[in-house]
């Protein structure tokens, strides 16, 4: 560690840390797969019209439930089958992936920014303020989050915008407690004060002073959000309340499909699958991203 | 502790007003009319309908039907379901014991594979051992259990046999419910096999049920471990030279245990919101599946009164992991 | 264990637990029953687990028809102005007996008339009995203003008088919520205090008698061995409440159960290729159509109704949506009904002549919305699916469909209004049997804003359907109901879509069932081979 600090004392602090972190970060092979995919899965969505061997939305009315190429009956054109309407399954997923990152960056970006302000107010000025903010987070995390969603959704109308917004809400209360616990340390300590006395105003300290400090765990927990939120709005759309059907949205497809589970397959398999690998990629990811950032799990 | 355990009950009271604040205005945001329902593809006479309206008191001002309501549940009356005319409360308490039989198989499956896997990862750190193991839960903690679920039922009850496919025993089995759950009634029935039939119906939906419980007390035993085998008396103990067993077994893991436990009790939350998906998936009757049905059914007081119910139940364990860990670690107390 | 046939299953059961008695069916059906009680229901669901083994009714459909046959009235006249109905009862017909009631006398008059009076008049103490119970079908057949009075003549003759000739009146009266309850044991509970257990523990003259309901599990009932029609040949019915397809057919092919309806479309190639197994299938006596709004130009002309029309593939929507299990729909009413017109045109499908026809009816980039119902019916499993292959027909004639969708009842309600925007998928499924309930009450002039989700009101076609209503003879209402259809046809307010074809898969250890057209299932003729 040592070392590392010597040899970069010139190059600004900012650098050093990200040099730093991604030093403690590549070091956990598993998180370097985890980025791999999960950045194969970025590149993938975002050149799906490219890559995507069919529209994502026509319907191959000769080839409906055509089994993958490599089993009897598949065709070559259909790598992963078509599903009951002869759409191609592979497209279909390549673009899905959209929807997936898409769902996983909004509802992330909506909770923490939502997380960060209301736990910065909360810590900030404490008294009936955070106590009314806290006791509201505490009423949200009194549900079970699925079924809390479950029933907004149904509030909202099912759709995918609405499952989001479910969501973000749902997840809101961890980020928001985090913030105001870091807060609440970070305050008394002798930096806050002295900027304090040097004649900050409470938004200048709350967000360049205080909350830069406090970043770690939020960008842990938003790693854990982000794939909690893939997993939840497939869910949603399992359950026929998140995306709507034709859109390719995984749970919504796999949905979709539940009732041919014994006769095709692949229209089953392929969705979940799916949703696994970029769950499981965003999770290693954010395994790698703790480590690195725990200063802690750094010295064992 | 007594001033601990009141202050923890007062905290409650608001966030269960909170609740029921939550729960109550959810269900008048909700769009279309549960009265409209009643009569399917059949259109309902407007006079007819408004006049049902008024009968179920839904005319009056917010305000009054939240008063009356809350009134109700004092008295433990949460509302009468609008499909089955029966009381919500009644409803509940016949399907709950299904959910806590299941959730209790899942949580012992969970923890009987999760802490040892956690502690033998933990020793052997940085080996296959650990990494399979870690790996293994990584991907148990990725599952979208609805998959999984789904992936079981092919493969052991539709292809191999090896499992029931839904139901909680087999209906050759008859007998009156006593407590509610099924492994005890079937021994008290003195039914033959009507045990095994019990646990048969179990397995599959414990597993699903207990798959990311399972993941996430194998990584926190594991972390925790690790935490507590570099603290200066397990090294201490170490270099006296007791057997590596006893370090473990009796040093390091009863100080492991602290957060394990913390989230085990954690655990119930996930646990209720896992049911929703596992009891549609294996047609297992209880709330879960009894709160999804309601909200497609649009029953208004059910969805209403399962979400109090649901969120005292949490509520109410909340407390109790949090008294046990003041039990446990007096320090929390101030 | 599992794979083992039942009889094998049953017979080791029944050495290790003692339990099981000779012959027991098991039927996994679709859902819970909303109670017992069917007269403030409506769902197929609550009937058959409530009206068709507990109760039975003064007329009932013979099995597998929508003909009627004498049920609890062994025969009945009618006055010559249609007005007065005089039905015989049955002697010496047995209500059960159970834990809960023992019955001290036969059915009567007094039973009769209790079981409607409750559901026609606010002043009978059980017609609030529950708090927020509503008599639904009974208000949607019209009976509180059809009804003037219903009399008992002696213990064994009841007369009801209408207040204006009604011709589907007997038909209705075969339906579930006209189901007899017995008098007596209302007395009983409202003596003691406890009215709400006639909608939990139902007692009737039916052919099996209650037993338990485990809630969202199992409902249990044992052949009633005083039923009046001969005791039914299984001793034991348990319906498995199994909500999931996929798990039914699941269950059904472990042994678990031994019958079970609403299979998946997709599952049904695979079930009738499975040896132990027979899938019964029949038409159902449903439609599904798509409603133009007739109010709202450019759909207020015939001819763009017609063109677009034609421009929907149906057999691909019964291809995809049904797998083929489905026939594809010309008239407004089923096949299976009587006065069918079998001699109907469809129109051809064919998107360049309706392209021509729009730029002839000087429509041109016509954008419209096509709703699509959010819930799987019997008659279109997956409205979505439907609408979808609607969109990309209509995209074919240069017509831009958006598919909307709303929450159920949202769905209802909205779809009824007038200024709707856009078709809508919708359908139905009969009552009774009768065309009336499909002709009139889904295309009539008064149904404009309700049921007519088409708001098409053409005067034509309006008298020939009320002039039928009032008409007793059969074969004149055919002649009718048959010009009507002709009319219907020519002016097009709907693309009819399809008739499902509903499919009853079951062991082969099953014998004698048959399915019933109205959607209801009976198993009081069933046996089980040993």
């Amino acid at each position: 560690m040592a070392t590392i600090a010597t040899n970069q004392e010139k190059i600004s602090p900012r650098w050093r840390m990200l040099a730093e972190f991604w030093y403690y970060f590549s070091e956990n092979r598993g998180a370097v797969m985890g980025l791999v995919v999960f950045l194969l899965t970025v590149l993938v969505a975002l050149l799906a019209p490219l890559i995507a061997p069919h529209e994502p939305y026509l319907q191959y009315r000769d080839a409906v439930l055509v089994p993958p190429a490599w089993q009897a009956g598949g065709r070559a054109a259909y790598l992963l089958g078509t599903d009951p309407v002869g759409r191609d399954i592979l497209s279909r997923l390549i673009y899905g992936a959209r929807f997936s990152l898409f769902i996983g960056v909004v509802v992330t970006l909506v909770a923490l920014v939502g997380g960060i302000v209301i736990g910065l107010v909360a810590g900030y000025f404490r008294g009936w303020v955070d106590t009314v903010i806290m006791r509201v987070m505490d009423v949200i995390l009194a549900f079970p989050s699925l079924l809390l969603a479950l029933v907004l959704v149904a509030v909202l109308g099912p759709g995918l915008v609405n499952a989001m917004i479910a969501i973000a809400l749902v997840m809101q209360p961890h980020f928001v407690r985090l913030t105001r616990a870091a807060v609440i340390s970070e305050k008394t300590r002798d930096y806050v004060t002295a900027a304090r006395v040097a004649g900050a105003g409470p938004l200048r300290l709350m967000f360049r002073t205080i909350l830069p400090n406090c970043m770690a765990p939020l960008i842990v927990q938003a790693a854990l959000a982000f794939s909690e939120a893939i997993l939840s709005a497939a869910a949603l759309g399992f359950l026929g309340m998140g995306a709507q059907p034709p859109t390719p949205e995984w749970g919504t497809m796999l949905a979709e499909s539940r009732e041919f589970i014994l006769r095709a397959w692949w229209v089953v398999t392929f969705p979940g699958l799916a949703i696994l690998i970029t769950v499981l990629a965003i999770n290693l990811m954010g395994d790698g991203l703790r480590d690195a950032l725990d200063p802690k799990m750094k010295r064992s | 502790m007594l001033r601990f355990f009141i202050g923890r009950l007062l905290v409650l009271i608001p966030t269960f007003i909170g609740v029921s604040i939550i729960a109550f205005s959810f269900i008048r945001l909700l769009p279309g009319d549960p009265v409209m329902l009643l009569s399917g593809e059949r259109v309902m006479d407007p006079a007819r309908h408004a006049q049902i309206i008024h009968e179920l008191g839904m005319d009056r001002p917010i305000i009054v039907q939240y008063l009356s309501y809350l009134g109700g549940i004092v008295t433990g009356d949460f509302g009468t379901s609008i499909v089955t005319k029966r009381p919500i409360a009644q409803q509940f308490f016949t399907l709950f014991p299904a959910t806590l039989e299941l959730s209790f198989c899942a949580i012992v499956f969970a923890i009987v594979l999760g802490i040892p896997a956690g502690v033998l990862a933990a020793i052997k750190r940085g080996s296959v051992y650990d990494q399979a193991l870690m790996g293994t839960a990584l991907v148990g903690y990725s599952m979208p259990i609805f998959w999984w679920g789904l992936l079981l039922i092919i493969l052991f009850s539709g292809t191999l046999h090896w499992t029931p496919v839904s139901g909680r025993i087999d209906l050759l089995y008859f007998f009156p419910p006593v407590t509610g759950f099924m492994l005890i009634d079937s021994l008290l029935s003195g039914q033959k096999g009507a045990f095994g039939s019990a646990v048969s119906h179990l397995i599959l939906p414990s597993i699903v049920l207990g798959t990311i419980p399972l993941a996430v007390i194998a990584r926190q035993t594991r972390s925790a471990m690790l935490e507590v085998l570099s603290e200066d008396y397990v090294r201490t103990a170490r270099a006296k030279g007791l057997p590596p067993f006893r370090v473990i077994g009796i040093h390091a893991l009863r100080n492991a245990m602290i957060p394990v436990i913390t989230t085990i009790g954690l655990q119930v939350g996930v646990m209720l919101a896992g049911a929703i998906l596992t009891e549609t998936i294996f047609s297992w009757p209880g709330i879960g599946k009894w709160m999804v049905d309601s909200v497609f059914k649009r029953d208004y007081p059910v969805i209403q009164g399962g979400l109090l119910l649901i969120a005292a139940v949490i509520m109410v364990v909340n407390l109790t992991v949090d008294l046990l860990y003041g039990l446990v670690n007096p320090r929390i107390r101030h | 264990m599992k794979k083992t046939s039942f009889a094998a299953a049953l017979l080791a059961a029944t050495l290790l637990s003692g339990v099981a008695s000779a012959k027991t069916l098991v039927y996994c059906s679709e859902g819970s029953p909303e109670g017992f009680d069917p007269g403030p229901y409506t769902a197929g669901t609550t009937f058959d687990a409530s009206s068709r083994t507990a109760y039975n009714r003064l007329v009932e459909f013979k099995h597998g028809s929508t003909e009627l046959e004498p049920g609890l009235a062994e025969s009945w006249t009618v006055s010559d102005d249609g007005l007065e109905y005089t039905f015989k009862l049955r002697p010496g017909v047995k209500f059960q007996t159970t834990d809960f009631f023992t019955p001290t006398r036969e059915l009567n008059a007094d039973d009769v008339i209790y079981s409607f009076d409750r559901q026609l008049k606010a002043d009978n103490p059980w017609n609030k009995y529950i708090a927020g119970i509503n008599w639904e079908y009974a208000a949607g057949m019209g009976f509180p203003e059809l009804i003037k009075s219903i009399e008992k003549v002696d213990d064994l003759t009841v007369k009801f008088v209408l207040n204006h000739p009604e011709a589907p009146f007997m038909a209705d009266l075969g339906m579930d919520f006209a189901s007899i309850l017995s008098k007596e044991y209302a007395d009983k509970l409202q003596a003691d205090g406890k009215m709400e257990q006639m909608n939990q523990m139902p007692l009737g003259t039916g052919p099996f008698t209650f037993v338990a309901y485990q809630q969202d599990a199992v409902i249990r009932y044992k052949a009633n061995p005083d039923y009046w029609n001969g005791k039914p040949k299984i001793d034991d019915l348990v319906f498995a409440i199994t909500t999931d397809a996929s798990v039914r057919r699941q269950k059904l092919e472990a042994g678990e159960c031994q019958i079970f309806p609403y299979p998946n479309a997709a599952d049904i190639e695979a079930l009738k290729t499975n040896p132990n197994l027979t899938v019964q299938e029949q038409a159902g006596l449903n439609v599904a159509y798509l409603a133009y709004n007739a109010l709202v130009p450019p759909f207020d002309k015939v001819e763009v109704r017609r063109a677009l029309n034609m421009a929907i593939n149906k057999q691909a929507i019964v291809d995809a949506v049904f797998e083929g299990q489905a026939q594809v729909a010309k008239n407004p009413i089923p096949p299976t009904m009587w006065s069918y017109d079998d001699s109907t045109k469809d129109d051809t499908y064919d998107p360049d002549a309706a392209k021509k026809m729009l730029e002839e009816a000087g429509v041109k980039d016509l954008s419209m919305k096509v709703w699509a119902m959010p819930v799987s019916r019997p008659y279109m499993l997956n409205a979505r699916r439907t609408a979808e292959l609607i969109q990309a027909d209509f995209a074919k004639v240069g017509v831009n469909a958006e598919i909307v969708t709303y929450e159920w009842a949202e769905y209802l309600k909205r779809s009824k209004e007038k200024d709707r925007d856009g078709a809508v998928i919708m359908g139905w499924t009969g009552d009774n049997g009768d065309p009336d309930n499909f002709l009139d009450t889904l295309l009539g002039c008064d149904a404009v804003g309700g049921n007519n989700r088409a708001q098409w009101c053409n005067k034509e076609y309006d008298a020939l359907v009320k002039k039928a209503k009032q008409t007793a003879d059969q074969g004149e209402r055919t002649k009718l109901y048959k010009q009507a259809q002709a009319v219907f046809k020519k002016e097009a307010p709907w693309a009819t879509l399809d008739h499902s074809t509903t499919f009853m898969p079951m062991s082969k250890a099953v014998q004698g069932y048959t399915q019933d057209p109205l959607g209801i299932h009976r198993f009081d003729n069933v046996d089980i081979a040993e």
